[in-house]
């Protein structure tokens, strides 16, 4: 890669610069800062509350193992999709490559509703499960199938640069040393993906943590059972428990902080051992 | 790009096999939601579709959606082509910590997104004695669906310019600085043309999400039928009220737009790739 030049001389940096912080302060930073007030403000009382809660505690409990299960589910999907739609020429690959990004641009209430309508009990795929007796729609099997369907950008998006920047050769040096194509792939290829793999992950975890529309429909909203952690803070709000909210909000926000920083450094880690 | 090298790849019939599970799963994931918006929205035939959309309560909400973005694309898109310059043509302290506030909104979620609006200007609000002072109606009304759409798609156009103008690199540009054009005629005619598709990209990806948006605004709106209510929330009422040929004619509208966004990606990505091949 080229070194990039320092740019000194180039005019509108000021201008550039001021107009960007000046957006983000207004947009962004005032109301998370309000936040920030609000938690300060919270006291002993209300945070013991919100933390003994039962059906808090159920609300971010359903949502970590949804979410989890979720960006499981999307990072095996999307290392398959990732690794087929780089290595192998088939046809509809542009095609499918295009819809990867489809749940990015959709709305996500209209994810919600086609994929209730589609998973519910007398839906296309529903139906047929329910004669089975899997019961897909309300159920936390749902949410997590919400959240694949919305992770699964994140997972292929970062495995398909660095499947794409992979050194054949590499492939084929272990391969004239004797190795099979087994142990390529498990012993040469995926220990360069693995920190790619792990940051889709952690990206789709920490999005569908907080995700809520896509998952409203098709979860069903029973207390203590199908209620995730987003839809509770919408509760707490329209009942005006604004500590509650506040509260739970704090919590669900530190632990995407927490996450999406984990992943730029499993990316930074990546980026540097693609050096 | 295959060679033929036996150890370079896998045996056709796990070819094959890899291919099927990947189409299958996109057809599961993917095709078959998206047709399932078509095809239930015209279940009940053309007039009906049509009849669905020509309701007064739709067309409020599409008017107060083309309303939210027509105020928060030119926003973020100024914000984000300032973002791009400064970010994607200088080296400065603190540039990663930027690019980590400007991406801050995507760790948020979009309900709290929206509660803090409600903090701002609700019951006990922080600003509220302010907005109370100059008469105006915030919270519950279309300046806080703005102000919530605004937050949620701040990062779109930023980060889709940073890394391109990045990419492009400073020659273009100094030389027009060089030749005497000012900041903002190097903006207008080199640095922008030059990356034109990403910032084409970004606005419409920008405009996609700032329609669709849901959690966000579903907290802040007062659920007004024909005054605050924006797409998605008619779609959500009209789903609750099992109208669902009507919800998802309306959701049909989200979706094409949705699907426009997509198919620019590929069309982007597809010149870039072409543009790597030329260099």
């Amino acid at each position: 890669m080229r070194a990039r030049r320092r740019a000194a001389r180039l005019p509108g940096f000021p201008l550039s610069l001021g107009v960007t912080l000046t957006a983000l302060s207004l947009v962004v930073l005032v109301p998370l800062l309000a936040l920030a007030l609000s938690s300060l403000k919270l006291d002993a009382v209300t945070l013991r509350r919100t933390a003994t809660d039962p059906r808090a505690l159920a609300a971010v409990r359903l949502s970590l193992t949804t979410a989890f299960a979720g960006a499981a589910g999307a990072s095996l999907v999307g290392g398959l999709l990732a690794w087929v739609l780089v290595r192998y020429r088939f046809p509809l690959r542009r095609l499918v490559d295009a819809l990867i990004d489809l749940p990015f641009a959709l709305p996500t209430a209209i994810a919600g509703i086609a994929l209730t309508t589609l998973w519910g009990p007398s839906g296309w795929l529903g139906r047929p499960l329910a004669a089975v007796g899997v019961h897909v729609a309300f159920t936390p099997l749902g949410i997590a199938l919400a959240l694949v369907f919305l992770g699964l950008p994140f997972a292929v998006r970062t495995l398909q640069p660095v499947l794409e920047s992979l050194d054949p050769e590499v492939e084929d040096a272990a391969a004239s040393l004797g190795a099979g194509r087994r142990d390529v792939v498990l012993r040469v290829l995926l220990p360069e993906l693995v920190p790619a793999w792990l940051t889709g992950f952690t990206l789709a975890f920490a999005r569908g943590l907080g995700e809520y529309g896509s998952v409203v429909f098709i979860s069903g909203n029973l207390p203590m059972k199908t209620e995730v952690a987003p839809l509770l803070v919408m509760t707490k709000l329209e009942q005006y428990d604004y500590a509650g909210a506040t509260a739970l909000a704090a919590l669900l926000l530190v632990l995407s902080f927490v996450l999406l920083l984990a992943a730029s450094r499993l990316q930074a880690r990546s980026a540097e051992a693609g050096a | 790009m295959n060679s033929l090298c036996p150890a370079r790849t896998e045996p056709p019939w796990v070819r094959r096999l890899l291919v099927g599970g990947a189409l299958a799963a996109v057809g599961l994931l993917l095709v078959l939601p998206l047709a399932l918006v078509f095809a239930e929205a015209l279940k009940d035939g053309l007039p009906a579709y049509f009849a669905a959309l020509s309701e007064p309560d739709a067309l409020a909400a599409l008017k107060l959606t083309a309303l939210v973005v027509c105020v928060v694309v030119p926003v973020n898109t100024v914000a984000g082509v300032a973002a791009g310059w400064a970010l994607g043509k200088f080296d400065f302290r603190g540039k990663s910590l930027l690019v980590s506030l400007i991406d801050l909104p995507f760790a948020v979620s979009p309900v709290v997104a929206g509660m803090l609006l409600v903090l701002l200007f609700g019951r006990t609000g922080f600003l509220r004695g302010a907005v109370e002072a100059l008469g105006l109606t915030v919270l519950f009304a279309p300046p806080a669906i703005v102000l919530a759409t605004l937050f949620i798609t701040f990062p779109f156009v930023a980060r889709e310019l940073i890394p391109t103008m990045q990419s492009l690199g400073t020659e273009e540009e100094e030389a027009a600085h060089v030749l005497g054009a000012g900041f903002f005629q190097i903006l207008r005619r080199v640095a922008l043309p030059n990356a034109l598709w990403g910032l084409l990209y970004g606005v419409l990806l920008c405009s996609a999400r700032a329609a669709g948006e849901f959690g966000a605004v579903s907290v802040v709106s007062g659920h007004i039928r024909g005054r605050t209510n924006t797409l998605p929330l008619e779609v959500e009422i009209l789903y609750n009220e099992y109208r669902f040929s009507a919800a998802f004619a309306v959701a049909s509208l989200l979706t094409g737009l949705a699907l426009v966004t997509i198919v620019l990606k590929a069309l982007v990505e597809a010149r870039e790739r072409r543009g790597r091949r030329v260099a």
